[in-house]
């Protein structure tokens, strides 16, 4: 039995529906990110785990038992806000303290597990500070340590990350890990952010417009895209995704005309041009990651050939950008690659790193 | 780049300059009138204005006991009960409208209503009529009330033209501070009260402070109400210091700045002692969070 379980879930805002008949479990111990765009309604799907948004239909579980009609304060959890909701006027000691004051714990206990938490989190110094006098890596820490530190069954974030600027950010992101790894508990975490979520969860859940579009882990996430959504929304750069009509297919290799040129894509054992997608002039979305299309010397039946439009160096590599008529083709290549904008430059795509999509952009799989 | 940014209080002599000339020019009145004060009723009425003079403090005196007949009893004017009163009803009156306003204001900012601008509207609409226009009925219901004349009465009454002001000022004030801190309260295990008093309350404290000092000022200062509603007991200032007018020599304007310049210490006080909220409530919303 998950820890957390959302079942058939919905949140209506009049005509609109934030979130659309959504269903997921979180096991104890795990970690997931629901990962999308602005408005995609992860936030409001947080909001109704932590009890601070009724549901409009559906239910929701903790640890077994329905919550629905359950006061936040009743569920169980604990919640870190994307602005902290730092108590202003109290000290770090006193935020800390806070959530324990609730549960009729002596004195000397709350002190004590005061200032273990922040022996943990590294703010001894600052317990007596109020939150106004504290860097933002600080006022992260405080938010993330009066969650934890009334140990309930699951934990929440919103955005845990997004006000910290990018090194402290890194750094925090690790810790939140370790952190986590620690306390073993079923949390989830909401981001817009894909490295976030690829870096610290165990499962994804990427959303859109109110729905889940896929639910895996960050390596199948990105290995195996559930759809045209999911494979272009994670990974940067962003994947190309290009039309294309088959004009035949075998088990190995499938030959499609795309751009107007004809390319020979090689296939293999997940992906399968079989049945009605395989026939002749189906149409398909074919999905390749920048660094999955290497330069070849020579133009072949493989290749894709483009105009070099514009060169991006991003340090280790460099993201090269090819028009083909209309069409911007995405190719990282080596640093040292010599391309000069102007130059015709010819790319394969290398082998296991074809994605097909049918023509409802839905992965094809063998 | 923004300009570079001068240390408080290195403006230069020339800005300087101009605003002590601003300022004097503003403050020049209430100049007079403290000047006046300690003027003797001679050099009060002398024409040129005089401003060098022997400094006296007989008005003072005569503000709280003086003789109505030439060569008669110095006789007490009751003016201590005034200034009294009118501290009294303005801080009642003040209080009254700020717990009610502030309560309300964070109802109508948090817990909104069906139609909840239509009632703001509704509320600010009693202030829009000039207050002479009501007078008149207020006046026959205090009669028939049996307010007429008592401090329950003109504290209400106060209270209730505070209360809009109040209201709508409090409620921009509440609308300003983030929710995520009341949601965060409310599943650290928080009852709603505990979320109104610890939480919402400290951080509108400018704001209250604020409100306060605007709202004293207008109690502090109104006549018109005062003088139709207040009996010979519950008399503000504003109306003992009208019926001081008159009498055996004329206008006694000594005795008239000085009654102004013991009527202007409460409010100094009261400002300077907010002047660090006060500051912070009107600039409130305007600083990045």
């Amino acid at each position: 039995m998950a820890d957390i379980e959302l079942r058939n879930l919905s949140k209506h805002f009049g005509t609109l529906a934030a979130v659309d008949d959504i269903d997921l479990d979180v096991e104890g111990g795990e970690v997931v990110c629901l990962l999308g765009p602005s408005g995609c309604g992860k936030t409001t799907t947080l909001r109704m785990i932590a009890g601070l948004e009724d549901a409009t239909a559906g239910d929701i579980f903790i640890a077994g038992s329905r919550v629905n009609d359950l006061a936040p304060r009743d569920r169980d959890i604990a919640m870190v806000f994307q602005f902290y909701a730092l108590y202003p006027s109290l000290t770090v000691a006193e935020n800390l303290a806070f959530p324990l004051h609730a549960e009729r714990i002596s004195e000397e206990e709350i002190e004590r597990r005061v200032n273990e938490i922040a022996a943990l989190l590294d703010l001894s110094h600052a317990l007596g500070r109020v939150p106004g006098r504290l860097a933002e890596g600080e006022k992260q820490r405080v938010a993330v340590g009066r969650a934890v530190i009334r140990d309930p069954q699951c934990f929440l974030f919103d955005e845990p990350l997004s006000r910290l600027d990018i090194a402290v950010r890194q750094e925090m992101r690790g810790q939140i890990k370790q952190l986590l790894n620690g306390l073993h508990k079923a949390t989830v975490i909401v981001t817009h952010d894909q490295i976030e979520a690829l870096t610290i969860a165990d499962r994804i859940a990427v959303m859109r417009d109110g729905i889940i579009e896929q639910v895996a882990s960050p390596h199948d996430i990105f290995a195996r895209p559930a759809n045209v959504f999911v494979a272009g929304f994670i990974g940067t750069p962003q994947m190309n995704l290009i039309e294309a009509n088959v004009i035949e297919a075998d088990e190995d290799s499938a030959t499609v005309d795309t751009l107007g040129q004809e390319v020979v894509l090689p296939l293999h054992a997940e992906v399968s041009l079989q049945g009605s997608v395989g026939r002749r002039n189906a149409p398909l979305t074919v999905g390749v990651r920048p660094r999955g299309l290497a330069p070849a010397p020579e133009p072949g039946p493989a290749t894709i050939s483009g105009r070099v439009d514009l060169i991006e160096p991003m340090g280790a590599e460099t993201l090269i950008h090819l028009r083909i008529g209309e069409a911007d083709l995405r190719v990282v290549t080596g640093r040292g690659h010599a391309a000069r904008v102007g130059d015709t430059l010819h790319v394969a795509p290398t082998p296991g790193q074809v994605h097909l999509f049918d023509h409802d952009g839905v992965r094809i799989a063998s | 780049m923004a300009r570079k940014r001068r240390e408080i209080g290195k403006a230069g002599w020339r800005r300087t300059a101009v605003s002590t000339v601003i300022s004097f020019i503003y403050f020049f009145p209430v100049l007079w009138i403290i000047l006046t004060a300690f003027k003797s009723h001679t050099d009060a009425l002398s024409t040129p204005p005089k401003f060098i003079f022997t400094p006296t403090l007989e008005n003072f005196a005569s503000v709280f006991a003086r003789a109505y007949e030439r060569g008669g009893a110095a006789v007490d004017t009751h003016f201590d009960l005034f200034f009294f009163n009118s501290i009294f009803i303005a801080g009642a009156s003040v209080g009254v409208a700020l717990v009610i306003g502030t309560v309300a204001a964070y109802g109508f900012s948090r817990w909104p209503l069906r139609g909840n601008e239509t009632y703001l509207f509704i509320i600010l609409t009693t202030r829009m009529l000039p207050p002479i226009i009501v007078i008149i009925p207020i006046f026959i219901m205090f009669r028939l009330s049996g307010l007429s004349g008592s401090y329950v009465g003109i504290i209400l009454l106060y209270a209730a033209f505070n209360l809009p002001f109040t209201i709508w000022m409090m409620k921009s004030f509440f609308d300003e501070i983030p929710r995520e801190v009341e949601d965060a309260a409310r599943m650290d295990g928080s009852s709603e009260m505990k979320i109104f008093f610890r939480i919402c309350l400290p951080q509108v404290k400018a704001g209250i402070a604020a409100t306060a000092v605007f709202g004293l000022i207008l109690t502090w200062n109104e006549f018109l109400f005062a003088l139709l509603l207040t009996g010979r007991d519950t008399r503000t200032v504003p109306v003992a210091m009208a019926q001081t007018i008159g009498g055996d020599i004329g206008v006694r304007w000594g005795l008239l700045a000085a009654i102004e310049t013991l009527f202007l210490i409460p409010v100094v006080i009261v400002t300077f002692l907010l002047q660090n909220q006060l500051l912070r409530g009107v600039t409130f919303g305007t600083i990045k969070r």
